[in-house]
């Protein structure tokens, strides 16, 4: 497994604010009926919690729980640890009908973090930032791609998109994180 | 002739003087000027010539409105046409030069296009259309062309940087004069989110230059007051340089921010574009003042009465030495004021109106300045420059009484309020007839989705011209001296004769004149929208923001009917142009659109590899070696590939995971062939249809366990697939147990292709992949290198081959893994031209060759993979159609040419006749078509009338240059047709 490697393998870029694409990360895809107890048994099992509507909460081991649709969850943990967070996951909802698959590779992860953060994406989401509060995901778009992003840390915001995408995400993050373009 | 003051000049900076180029000749001015009033204040008031008949122009506004002084500005790469010089603030080493002249803005041949004026009427252009052709083209075209143009069009692309925001508030206030800093503090006092935005960079509006008292303060400090306390309040973003430009549906509005164009160079974004959602938009844009229509109002030196103060005042410009004043109503004599002020001589105050009185007019006459009541200008004396009025009486015709010597006039015709914004979104506007002027209609503002309002005018844009008025609406108390009504006058003198109005300019960009409009009216011109675009009136950069209301009164009065009943053409947004490059925002370059990269394609870059998009995939079309062409290299690839061992990156494939009890029933339903049947561990090769049966993506289907199926689709149909199979799934069938899952990006896939494949893997090792273990279309998952592999016995070549998926973080060390083993093998990775002619030669269809979206699977000869056994799929009833069933549909076949040659792609097969609109009939066209290199010969796909049932026919292709292609009809399959290779 060692030679797994990320899209961008860590590239950084130090702007007004700094955007580095995270590495490896590991997600796992999870398609069931949010209202069940299985549902809400079988995240516990691997120390994960249930978000509601436009959340995403912490669970044990660094991992969290993303709400993602109203049949959707978006689990995130280390990249080593996804397939038996999945297996886990499916063997505890065996007798059920849901979907659970690995995605950690399906996608790129980066992070902006510096005091003034919101304003690289502020170019690029078309999201109200002063009302995106810690705890909340938000599915939207950067530019012209999908993407997810949440408050990961005081100062810091985590942008999700697709893998094949990343280097057209970089690009964006970059430009719009140039001297000179503090919005405030 | 107009001078800089020796003192004054309120938004200059005398310490920074600064040294700017105007048509390649040295010039002055100071920090804080803009464009035109250093070029003013340097004695220059020729600056540019008219659109169409080139006459010489100067200022006549000192803001947004103003219509003349476009310039081209810059120079290389950072030259750009158009640029109006009252809002271009003055920069250090700024380079400009006048626009539509030859050979110099001082003698201009196009001029001579003044004297053929009579010939170029209202409609000139409509009118030469009904000329001949010939005519068209020998005459009015080569006149039109060299006339016509503003500035030069940009040849280097833009070195600078331009992005966008978005931003949300619960009140945007766009203006920030006094009506707008109001309104801002007034909002954000109540807590709300505010942003103001104040198009030019500087606070207040107007009333610095106007005077008078709020709440007892000056304006200067009021405004000063007022910004300290905004600057305080976090909820507040104050931007200048910050034009609202439109706003749309929704509260949706857009701010045109000039970040930097007055530190051009400086590393930041020049312009930055914000996509703002307002609860409301306040519209606070204040009010245009109009120019009045007489003889010669175009001539450089005759400026709007408002502009005169705002240099004298603003900047320290006289616009001239000697002073008329021309007006309808009380506050141009603010102007006349002002230049006295100044140490200017105001020769006299025309005033159309019989007895003007009130406190401007008397202090005027105090200072013993002549008025000269219920007079006109006749006409304005000069060409290049004013240098005297014939006065006449405003009754009149124009009759000549006396002749004053001036070198400015200062006109003022009343004031319209700014309504583009309020209107933008469907709000509207009223006639006031005391006023003169039309005015929002509170009672009909733009809408919300709830039917609230979204915007709401206030100040001046509401029709409150006077600072007690603009206060009073405020909750503030304003004084300023009383003014007595303005009186209409739409032309001038009332009756002026033919000739007069000949000269009379109402757009001055379009070189519109009031004989134009009159014109129109009686050649039948009846709408207002239709006369605007007869005559181009408010058709130019500036969009009529001087002409509207004046042209519109004058279509009233020939057609003899009010103002309202003729009412306003259409405002629509940008207020001013705004620059592509703000449009464009951060794509342009290697983001202008999102190019998606399969894990190994820095490898395929590295190699050399000749790209084909796919989608917004690029893949490797070839990989041509040092010296290979890429016909060379394909077939070098294919070659190899039949004979040793290929390598293709699939990663681009759609895969898409579907699960549930409901899974093999939904596919059954979306598939024209059975997929719940499909054994564990087996791949299906499936069609999918739209609900009007023709084919739009195909595929294999592998069964991955008992509830669970993996869809591959075509490289460019992964998401379209994706979201038509989640389209059926929440829309038709919601009650169905079914999830899907696009995991197109979560494996690198490999095709592993030839004789050789299975050496290569034996080699890498880790699970069986003998003919035993792993037959033909089956898969197994097991581990390949020591890779987690999941391993398709699948070909779309006809060879024996391979397709494995391993997850995509770990997909190039895959791929390089494969490269070093299959040394020993010859191994060489392919592209996907040679894909293309691999799977020709073995007669196998690709989306988007052989389907056009008219094709149904039945004219492929695909019906083997309809089942009969399924009571429905979709498609299935639209292909029992009359039109689907016709035996005369054209049907696939192979192509070959009788001289090996290689047929064009999407030419025609003739037939015997012609069709009902005497054009030759057709029977059959070319779908596919390539040079094999294993037969050594062109070989083509096709779709043929009758087409199996003709085999060894020989159909014509005419192609280019007269030349015609003889093609015999073929089995499709031309490699291996027993189909023995793959399966071993």
């Amino acid at each position: 497994m060692s030679e797994a490697v990320s899209a961008l393998k860590g590239e950084s870029h130090a702007g007004f604010a700094t955007v580095t694409e995270a590495g490896l990360s590991g997600m796992v895809t999870l398609r069931a009926d949010l209202s069940a107890t299985a549902t809400r048994i079988a995240l516990a099992g691997q120390g994960l919690k249930l978000p509601g509507p436009r959340e995403i909460v912490a669970g044990e081991k660094g991992r969290f729980t993303a709400w993602m649709s109203p049949d959707e969850l978006l689990v995130i943990c280390s990249y080593d640890e996804a397939p038996a967070v999945a297996a886990g996951i499916a063997h505890s909802l065996h007798t059920e009908h849901v979907l659970v698959t690995n995605v950690s590779d399906a996608r790129a992860r980066f992070t902006i973090a510096g005091a003034k953060a919101d304003q690289v994406l502020m170019k690029l989401c078309p999201v109200d930032f002063a009302a995106l509060k810690p705890g909340e995901m938000r599915r939207t778009r950067a530019a012209q791609v999908a993407a997810a992003i949440w408050r990961s840390g005081p100062e810091e915001l985590s942008l999700v998109c697709f893998r094949s995408v990343a280097a057209y995400v970089m690009g964006l993050l970059e430009v719009s994180a140039r001297p000179g373009g503090e919005l405030s | 002739m107009s001078h800089r003051l020796s003192s004054g000049g309120r938004l200059i900076d005398r310490s920074k003087p600064l040294a700017f180029k105007f048509n390649r000749r040295k010039a002055r001015g100071f920090a804080g000027d803009t464009l035109a009033s250093a070029l003013l204040g340097s004695g220059r008031t020729l600056l540019g010539r008219s659109f169409k008949y080139h006459r010489p122009r100067g200022l006549v506004a000192s803001g947004a409105e103003e219509p003349n002084v476009l310039v081209n500005l810059g120079r290389g790469n950072r030259h750009e046409p158009d640029q109006r010089a009252t809002t271009t603030e003055l920069f250090e080493g700024a380079w400009a030069t006048s626009q539509n002249h030859w050979p110099s803005l001082g003698f201009d041949i196009g001029a001579v296009n003044d004297f053929a004026s009579k010939l170029m009427p209202a409609g000139f252009y409509y009118k030469t259309f009904m000329h001949s052709l010939e005519a068209w083209h020998s005459l009015f075209e080569p006149i039109i062309r060299r006339a016509a143009g503003l500035g030069k069009a940009p040849t280097k692309p833009d070195p600078d940087r331009y992005e966008q925001a978005y931003a949300y508030c619960d009140v945007l206030v766009a203006g920030g004069g006094v009506a707008g800093l109001a309104a801002a503090l007034k909002a954000a006092k109540e807590g709300k989110r505010v942003i103001l935005a104040e198009q030019t960079a500087h606070w207040g509006g107007r009333a610095p230059v106007d005077g008078g008292l709020i709440d007892g303060q000056t304006p200067e400090i009021w405004i000063q007051n007022t910004l300290q306390a905004l600057e305080g309040m976090e909820n507040v973003r104050l931007m200048t340089r910050t034009m609202v430009a439109g706003l749309h549906d929704h509260g949706y509005a857009i701010l045109y921010e000039r970040v930097a164009d007055h530190t051009p160079g400086d590393g930041r974004p020049r312009h930055r574009l914000w996509r703002t959602r307002a609860g409301i938009t306040q519209v606070a844009t204040g009010a245009i003042e109009r120019p009045l229509a007489f003889a010669g109002n175009d001539v450089p030196g005759v400026m709007l009465a408002s502009a005169v103060r705002d240099y004298i005042v603003n900047w320290a410009v006289a616009p001239g030495k000697r002073l008329v004043i021309v007006t309808n109503n009380d506050d141009a004599y603010r102007t006349a004021l002002c230049a006295l002020g100044a140490g200017l001589e105001v020769a006299a105050v025309i005033d159309a109106r019989p007895a003007p009185t009130g406190p401007l007019v008397e202090a005027l006459r105090e200072r013993g300045v002549k008025v000269l009541e219920g007079r006109a200008i006749a006409k304005v004396k000069g060409s290049k420059a004013v240098k005297a009025v014939e006065i006449a009486s405003h009754a009149g015709e124009g009759g000549a009484v006396e002749v004053i010597d001036c070198d400015c006039v200062a006109m003022s015709g009343g004031w319209s309020p700014v309504v583009h914004l309020y209107s933008h979104a469907g709000g509207k506007v009223k006639w006031d007839a005391a006023a003169v002027m039309f005015r929002p209609d509170a009672a009909k503002p733009p809408t919300g989705d709830k039917g609230q309002p979204i915007a709401a005018a206030v100040g001046a844009a509401n029709g409150h011209l006077t600072l007690d008025a603009i206060c009073a609406e405020a909750g503030m108390v304003g004084q300023v001296e009383a003014e007595a009504p303005l009186m209409p006058v739409w032309v001038m003198p009332a009756k002026a004769s033919e000739a007069l109005k000949f000269k009379a300019f109402l757009d001055y960009q379009n070189d519109v004149k009031v004989s134009d409009v009159q014109l129109a009216a009686r050649e039948g011109y009846a709408s207002v929208e239709h006369t605007k675009r007869y005559t181009t009136l408010g058709m130019a950069t500036d969009q009529g923001k001087l002409s509207n209301i004046n042209g519109l009164a004058i279509l009233s009065e020939a057609l003899g009917q009010e103002i309202p009943a003729t009412g306003t053409t259409t405002f629509r947004p940008p207020y001013t142009p705004i620059s592509f490059g703000a449009i464009t925002g951060e794509a342009r370059g290697e983001i202008f659109q999102p190019l998606r990269k399969t894990p190994m394609h820095d490898w395929h870059q590295a190699k050399g590899a000749h790209w084909e998009p796919v989608g917004l995939w690029r893949r490797p079309y070839t990989y041509p070696r040092k010296g290979e062409k890429h016909r060379e290299s394909v077939n070098r690839e294919i070659v190899n590939t039949r004979t040793n061992v290929g390598l293709l990156d699939a990663s681009t494939l759609g895969k898409i995971v579907v699960k549930g009890p409901d899974a093999g029933r939904f596919l059954d339903m979306m598939y024209t062939n059975l997929m719940s049947t499909l054994p564990v561990g087996k791949c299906r090769y499936g069609l999918m249809c739209s609900d009007n049966g023709f084919l739009i993506d195909d595929g294999v289907v592998v069964r991955l366990s008992e509830d669970t199926w993996l869809c591959h689709t075509t490289s460019g149909g992964a998401d379209r697939i994706h979201g038509h199979l989640e389209d059926w799934l929440q829309c038709e069938w919601w009650d169905w147990k079914v999830y899907t899952a696009n995991l197109t990006e979560q494996y690198a896939q490999v095709a592993v292709v030839g004789p050789k494949a299975r050496k290569l893997l034996e080699k890498l090792g880790g699970m069986d992949v003998s003919r035993e273990a792993l037959p033909f279309m089956t898969y197994r998952e097991g581990t390949l290198g020591g890779f987690p592999a999941r391993v398709f016995r699948i070909s779309f070549s006809g060879e024996l081959s391979y397709e494995i998926a391993v997850p995509a973080n770990m997909g190039l060390a895959f791929w390089e893994a494969l490269h070093k083993a299959g040394e020993e093998f010859g191994v060489m990775p392919y592209g996907t031209e040679a894909l293309h002619v691999m799977r020709a030669e073995k007669g196998f269809i690709m989306i988007g060759d052989e389907t056009d979206g008219t094709v149904i699977p039945q004219d492929l000869g695909l019906g083997w993979a309809i089942s009969k056994k399924k009571a429905d799929y979709l498609g299935k009833r639209a292909q029992e159609r009359k039109h689907m069933t016709d035996p005369d549909r054209w049907t696939l076949v192979g192509l070959e040419t009788l001289d090996g040659s290689v047929l064009p792609d999407g030419v025609y097969a003739i037939d015997e006749g012609v069709n009902e609109n005497g054009q030759r009939k057709v029977q059959g066209r070319v779908t596919s078509t390539y040079y094999s290199p294993m037969l050594k010969k062109g070989i083509a796909m096709g779709l043929v009338k009758h087409g199996p049932a003709r085999m060894g026919e020989v159909l014509e292709f005419p192609a280019d240059g007269g030349k015609v292609i003889q093609a015999r009809i073929v089995d499709p399959v031309f490699y291996d047709k027993a189909g023995e290779k793959a399966d071993v």
